[in-house]
């Protein structure tokens, strides 16, 4: 039976992410799993993630999976998610700036912060709330989606792939910024699918289903 | 853009969602994954449960509840009332909740908001202020934050108060106006004016709404950034697809 696996370092809410997955999975088994070789057997694996980017790093590297990701990377199908997202690229400025698994070559960067007096008209850091995504390429995960279609953002830092080729579709908040990457077998979307609706469903639905 | 967001607020009690006027004569109104099914339905960017149970021993109801809710609809969840301890963020979390609204226990203890930050990230930290006008006539306007249900003065300015909440690590204000809530007269707009100006995350509005131009008062002179209602959805009077749609034809940015 085929099956998807959901990379457990202890970090944010699992629960819904996988309800959503299951909900889309037809005949594919949902693993939530932080053993390596549990996740190592599943066909494609989610890298989830919400919180700071070095207790992220840590907990990845104490539980053996950051290894395990790298390794998983080069044949499966991976899709990272928000933070999961961020740790694909080679560098974060966050905590200070941290080391990532470098999936994807270039950095993750925070947003300006508003001016203290700005008025209420200023944009806030977190990001957070429903934005519109633009696909700028044609990807088998955006199958189904409308064009410039709404999702659920929550974060205050944002990727900069050093390859425009690996950008997906962009959002705007203070300026353009990529908030979907893929190359290869590998996707990641800054926004968060399992908290976006029906858009969100589809988009996972695609990502069970993507033979790459 | 973002969207500015239209936010149901659904009290729950002991596993079923209530309805009533400032905690009295409380009714039962419902099921919670059929209330929250029919606002995911109509549109809501997001659901706020408050629990209102009073016995702690019901405090696995709740956690039921959410699972049943967050297992079934796919937008945001803040559940607030009765958070107190990291245990309690994580259980809220582990059962589905995306955000947990602290409130009392920020007051009594400020630096756990901090610690619980820092353990889930901010961005699952709302701090819910309630704010009550303090101000004689003809004085400037100043609010001091309530707690326990409105019943407790803290003698902390709700400016202040909110300021001091973001330094702490809250990702989101949830600001509810005392005197308004219930009255349906509409946000008290000065006040979250006051606050949105000050601080730099998120700021939800709470308390006194009555119709819709209500919300687009609350977004566009009270500069919030989400509008929380519950009476007029609950009690039909408008869905939020309505909301929306109002909204949208005055120009607010809108996920329809």
């Amino acid at each position: 039976m085929a099956s998807v696996g959901i990379i457990d370092y202890g970090m944010g809410n699992l629960h819904s992410l996988g309800k959503a997955l299951e909900r889309v999975a037809g005949g594919t088994r949902v693993v939530t799993s932080y053993d390596p070789e549990v996740l190592l057997k599943c066909d494609r694996l989610v890298l989830p993630g919400v919180g700071g980017v070095r207790e992220c790093m840590r907990e990845l590297q104490r539980l053996e999976l950051n290894q395990m990701v790298i390794e998983a990377a080069r044949k499966k199908p991976m899709l990272g998610i928000c933070l999961g997202m961020q740790v694909f690229l080679e560098w974060s400025d966050e905590n200070g700036g941290v080391p990532a698994l470098g999936l994807f070559p270039g950095k993750v960067t925070r947003f300006p912060d508003p001016p203290e007096d700005g008025g209420a008209d200023r944009l806030k850091v977190p990001h957070m709330g429903w934005n519109r995504v633009h696909q700028t390429r044609a990807h088998p995960l955006w199958e189904g989606v409308p064009d410039d279609a709404w999702f659920y953002f929550v974060h205050s830092y944002h990727a900069e792939p050093a390859c425009p080729d690996h950008v997906l579709g962009t959002s705007d908040y203070t300026k353009t910024f990529a908030c979907a990457l893929a190359r290869d077998n590998l996707v990641a979307f800054q926004f968060h699918p399992e908290k976006s609706q029906n858009a969100g469903m589809t988009l996972l639905a695609n990502f069970v289903q993507w033979d790459p | 853009m973002l969207a500015k967001r239209i936010i149901p607020c659904l009290d729950i009690d002991r596993g079923r969602v209530v309805k009533g006027v400032k905690f009295e004569d409380v009714q039962d109104a419902g099921d919670p994954v059929e209330v929250a099914r029919k606002y995911d339905a109509q549109g809501a960017d997001e659901l706020v449960f408050l629990d209102i149970t009073a016995s702690v021993d019901d405090r696995p109801t709740l956690f039921q509840t959410v699972e049943a809710v967050a297992s079934q609809i796919y937008i945001p969840l803040t559940v607030g009332g009765g958070v107190r301890s990291c245990a309690d963020v994580r259980a809220l979390l582990s059962a589905g909740a995306d955000k947990v609204s602290i409130n009392t226990s920020a007051v009594e203890n400020p630096d756990f908001v901090t610690e619980a930050g820092d353990r889930y990230g901010v961005q699952c930290i709302v701090v819910a202020i309630d704010a009550k006008r303090v101000n004689k006539k003809k004085e400037p306007p100043r609010w001091e934050v309530f707690t326990h249900g409105g019943r407790r003065a803290t003698g902390l300015d709700a400016i202040e108060w909110a300021k001091t909440m973001v330094r702490k690590g809250a990702g989101e204000l949830l600001v509810t106006s005392i005197d308004r809530d219930g009255t349906k007269s509409g946000y008290d707009n000065e006040l979250l004016a006051a606050i949105s100006a000050s601080v730099s995350v998120p700021l939800i509005a709470s308390g006194g709404v009555g119709d819709l131009e209500h919300l687009y008062q609350g977004l566009a002179t009270g500069g919030a950034d989400a509008v929380l209602a519950a009476s007029i959805f609950h009690q039909g009077t408008y869905t939020v697809g309505e909301a929306k749609q109002y909204l949208a034809g005055k120009g607010v940015r809108i996920r329809l």
